[in-house]
């Protein structure tokens, strides 16, 4: 292809930018999948490769930020501890648009309080959880997001109550929740760049079919489970700042959100009246679903009023990396007062 | 009737933890150093809040020593349940003022010691009529019976309770009552002291001032240009962490706007904070936290992480008694070893050791230098006995250079270097070149990683990729080397010779002048810093004997030097350690360095 038949997104750059090394997980992983719609969104929202913190912990899922955007920096940390390096990089470097890629075993067991306590923080990230159940490196053993009565490949059943990764984000306060599916592309791109122009914590819990060890029958996140099960409580569309909002819509069918970068999320109402501005509303509908062996999807839970972590600490808008002995060091008179000589 | 000791005494006042007694010590402290007598404080408290016995010592000392000394002359004793163990503490000669209804019969009646008997109970409740404050006046009555047993004049107390209660003048004021009261209890009832006396001096403390280790590291992180820090509550650290807390909240914050130029985390464990530290480290702020045993055993899978993939961040341990949760407030300097390796595999730490306040804030600033230029965690080992105790020092130096950033290469830097990979070492010293997170330029982004990396920070499984990349970050730690604050000397070619390392450095000093006058000359090394300088091995191979002299148990500097030395200087080396939670004193280092002196003379001179 040549230069001039390259289509560019917004700020010039071809989609070719936003691909990173090959992947290496297993063909038809549903964490490749996501990656693509990952590569998709950062493109379509026209993300800085520089401005991006690619961050992860441990886990099959903590590899891709390898197989997007080579040219950002990328931080592949310690199993479960994402969060809080993430939460160092921001504080160091809020202008960063950190991106954290974890698992279901990286963020509901080993990672949980580091994923509770950046929740509370509302640390401003986008934290996707590529969620499949099970232990992919260390050979398909049960993690804590596995459903009751879920079956290993090689036998046992999962007899202890599943963490739903979003029902404790909304109950912590988050101001972000959606969960999707590796499988629906339709509804994962405009629900990542909603919560790349969410400020504050935006979980996306992506429900994503390990096809090596938990795509069996018994399985309640293999593929055909999750097709099944999967029920929509809104469909999203996301109109970038400035665009024009041009979808022809029946009054009371469409929720329109404005998000904090000014740009649009159209939640088109599906089976449910879901309003994803009610947080008891949400946890119910979660509940309720997971009763009957459902998986909710959509932007479950969404608020704009709350300070992120930098806000709230008063932080200026210039990065604290950036200052220096001037701006950093008292002053002779002021430390002669502190250090002894007056 | 021996002499007098005249500015050269320790008090000892024995009270029960929560009855306020800290603020009345802090005033008799400082009424001593206004006097010009230097001055030693050293608090041993209790793990706990209210109610379990606590001991703070007052050591005046013309010579100016700062450590700690087992001969108490005079006890201030106010804790029912240690009086007996109290009485017993007192050096023969010595002198002991005491609350009247204290039982002085058996155990606790000794002949060799003058007692003083204070109805300090019935004297506050005839006097305070506010029950609330009684229990915090009874302490300041025993100010004022101190202050007229030594003489100190009214005026020098006042000024000294005016600077501890600087913000309140109303307490200031009621304090004053409340010695009062002891001063003319002590003047009407009580016989001059017969073994000691306080005698104003003049030019032992011009310039001098006090301040606690903490306070005195987290203004080096000031000055050394910390923008974040996450911390977890632990003693005796947080007051490290809330001193870094205060200094910004009153120097950072911008007066127009309100706007911080630092960020402060409490993170929910030690887990997280280090976590936080190092992001912020990796993405180009100098970030710093502060913990003590417990938090390091949290931190090692991180700071092992950190060491590997090469990202700053400094880690101040302020050492407690281990193992487990142990001695909370007491001290040690049980951690060197585990901190110089901190994490499983490979791995090695540039551990800096101040001996001194006024070191912790140098080394403060040190360090933040040292974890950029070396793109590695710095640990600053300080103890309790620094930390917490309040201590003499001249004023700080303000920093006359800038920040060292390091090898950091800017978007118009990485045009001109198209051969850069993050982990390739162009200048020979071990050490790479790093971008930061947010440099605008293609080639600048890279991919860090706790897994097997090669020069380019690909992953790699390949073994001489492994080797190479291990062999450079042993290059590197001898850069450190050349790097750290290094060994400081005091040799006038004597055969025998002492090293020592952090707040042990104080003993020493005292143990010196108490050998010399035994007939024994020594010279003395202090180590301030691991990787261990080329020094440390030159001043062994000077020595016939040189005494490792160290506050834990299985001598862990000892250790660390047998495996780093040649067996010829390692039989030279002794090893002295004391271990028992309070600060080591000179007579702890002096009897056992006779000991061995004279098992080796009986030995014939010749090393066993």
């Amino acid at each position: 292809m040549t230069a001039a038949a390259q289509t560019l997104n917004i700020i010039g750059l071809a989609r070719e930018v936003y691909k990173g090394s090959p992947t290496t997980l297993c063909a038809g992983c549903g964490h490749n999948s996501i990656t693509n719609h990952l590569i998709k969104a950062l493109y379509e929202y026209g993300v800085p490769p520089h401005r991006l913190a690619k961050m992860s912990g441990i886990g099959c899922s903590s590899k891709t930020p390898a197989y997007f955007v080579d040219q950002a920096h990328g931080f592949n940390g310690l199993h479960g501890r994402m969060p809080s390096a993430a939460t160092g990089a921001k504080l160091a470097n809020r202008e960063l648009m950190v991106l954290g890629i974890s698992g279901d075993g990286d963020t509901a067991s080993i990672g949980l309080g580091q994923y509770c306590h950046l929740i509370r923080r509302n640390v401003d990230i986008t934290y996707i959880v590529e969620n499949n159940g099970v232990y992919g490196l260390t050979k398909g053993q049960f993690s804590a997001t596995a459903d009751v009565g879920s079956t290993l490949k090689h036998g046992g059943t999962n007899t202890y109550a599943t963490i739903d990764i979003c029902g404790l984000a909304i109950e912590l306060g988050a101001t972000f929740v959606a969960r999707s599916f590796s499988g629906d592309g339709k509804q994962l791109v405009p629900l990542l760049e909603a919560a790349f122009a969410h400020r504050g914590t935006a979980i996306l819990d992506v429900i994503s079919p390990c096809v090596t060890f938990n795509d069996h029958e018994g399985s309640t996140k293999s593929y055909a489970y999750v097709k099944e099960h999967d029920v929509l409580v809104n469909a999203p569309d996301f109109i970038r700042a400035g665009e024009e909002i041009v979808v022809d819509y029946e009054p009371g069918t469409v929720q329109e959100l404005e998000l904090d970068d000014g740009s649009h999320l159209l939640l088109r109402k599906l089976e449910h009246d879901y309003d994803a501005t009610d947080r008891l509303g949400a946890l119910r509908t979660i509940h309720e679903s997971r009763t009957r062996g459902e998986f909710v999807t959509g932007l479950l839970f969404v608020s704009g009023d709350e300070p992120d972590l930098c806000e709230r600490e008063k932080m200026p808008a210039r990065p604290l990396r950036d200052y220096t002995e001037a701006d950093l060091r008292l002053d002779r008179a002021t430390f002669a007062k502190v250090a002894g000589s007056v | 009737m021996g002499k007098k000791a005249v500015n050269d005494f320790t008090i000892r006042v024995a009270t029960v933890n929560g009855s306020g007694s800290q603020s009345s010590n802090l005033v008799l402290t400082n009424a001593i150093f206004r006097l010009g007598v230097p001055v030693a404080p050293k608090n041993v408290f209790p793990s706990n809040i209210e109610g379990l016995p606590t001991w703070y010592d007052i050591r005046a000392t013309a010579r100016g020593y700062r450590c700690r000394t087992q001969n108490i002359d005079l006890l201030v004793a106010l804790n029912a349940a240690t009086w007996a163990q109290d009485v017993a503490s007192v050096r023969p000669g010595g002198s002991i003022v005491h609350e009247s209804t204290y039982a002085v019969t058996g155990l606790t009646q000794r002949d060799d010691i003058a007692y003083y008997a204070v109805p300090f109970t019935e004297l506050a409740k005839a006097h305070v009529k506010d029950g609330a404050m009684r229990k915090y006046l009874t302490n300041m009555i025993y100010v004022g019976v101190i202050s007229e047993l030594l003489r100190i004049p009214e005026a020098t107390i006042e000024a000294a309770l005016g600077a501890q209660f600087k913000s309140k003048p109303k307490a200031a004021a009621a304090n004053l009552e409340a010695v009062r009261i002891g001063s003319a209890y002590a003047r009407d009832h009580l016989a001059p002291l017969e073994n000691i006396a306080l005698e104003p001096m003049t030019g032992a403390t011009d310039d001098l001032f006090f301040i606690d280790g903490n306070r005195a590291a987290a203004l080096g992180c000031v000055m050394g240009g910390c923008t974040v820090s996450a911390w977890y509550p632990i003693t005796p650290a947080s007051s490290l962490c809330e001193s870094f807390i205060a200094l910004c909240e009153k120097y950072r914050v911008d007066a127009a706007t309100g706007e911080r130029k630092y960020a402060i985390v409490q993170a929910e464990d030690e887990l997280a904070a280090i976590g936080m530290v190092i992001g912020a480290g990796w993405a180009g702020a100098r970030a710093m936290t502060a913990t003590s045993g417990p938090g390091i055993s949290l931190m090692a899978e991180y700071v092992g992480y950190a060491s590997f993939a090469e990202i700053p961040a400094v880690i101040f341990d302020v050492q407690r008694v281990g193992p487990s949760t142990g001695l909370p407030t007491r001290t040690m300097q049980g951690d060197l070893s585990f901190v110089y390796t901190l994490g499983h595999g490979d791995t090695k730490h540039p551990v800096l050791l101040p001996g001194t306040v006024e070191e912790l804030y140098e080394d403060g600033m040190a360090a933040l230098d040292l974890a950029e230029r070396l793109q590695c965690p710095v640990f600053v080992l300080s103890d309790l006995d620094l930390g917490m105790n309040s201590w003499l020092t001249k004023p700080f130096a303000f920093p006359e250079k800038p920040f060292d950033r390091g090898k950091i290469l800017r978007a118009e830097d990485l045009s001109a270097r198209p051969d850069w990979g993050r982990y390739r070492d162009i200048d020979g010293d071990g050490i790479p070149y790093r971008t930061l997170p947010g440099t605008e330029h293609p080639a600048a982004g890279y991919f860090t990683r706790g897994t097997g990396h090669d020069e380019d920070a690909k992953y790699s499984e390949n073994p001489e990729v492994w080797l190479r990349n291990l062999d450079r970050l042993s290059r590197k730690h001898d850069t450190a080397r050349t790097l750290v604050p290094q060994p400081l000397c005091e040799e006038t070619g004597n055969a025998l010779g002492i090293l020592a390392f952090g707040s042990t450095h104080h003993a020493v000093v005292e143990a010196r002048d108490l050998l010399q006058a035994a007939g024994i000359k020594t010279d003395y090394i202090r180590v301030r810093a691991l990787p261990l300088a080329a020094e440390v091995a030159a001043f062994i191979d000077r020595h016939e004997t040189v005494y490792v002299i160290e506050q834990n148990r299985d001598g862990q500097l000892f250790a660390i030097l047998r495996n780093e030395l040649r067996p010829d200087q390692i039989e030279r080396l002794r090893s002295l350690r004391h271990y028992n939670g309070v600060p080591i004193d000179a007579s702890t280092i002096v009897e056992p360095l006779l000991d061995s002196q004279r098992e080796l003379a009986r030995a014939g001179g010749a090393r066993p």
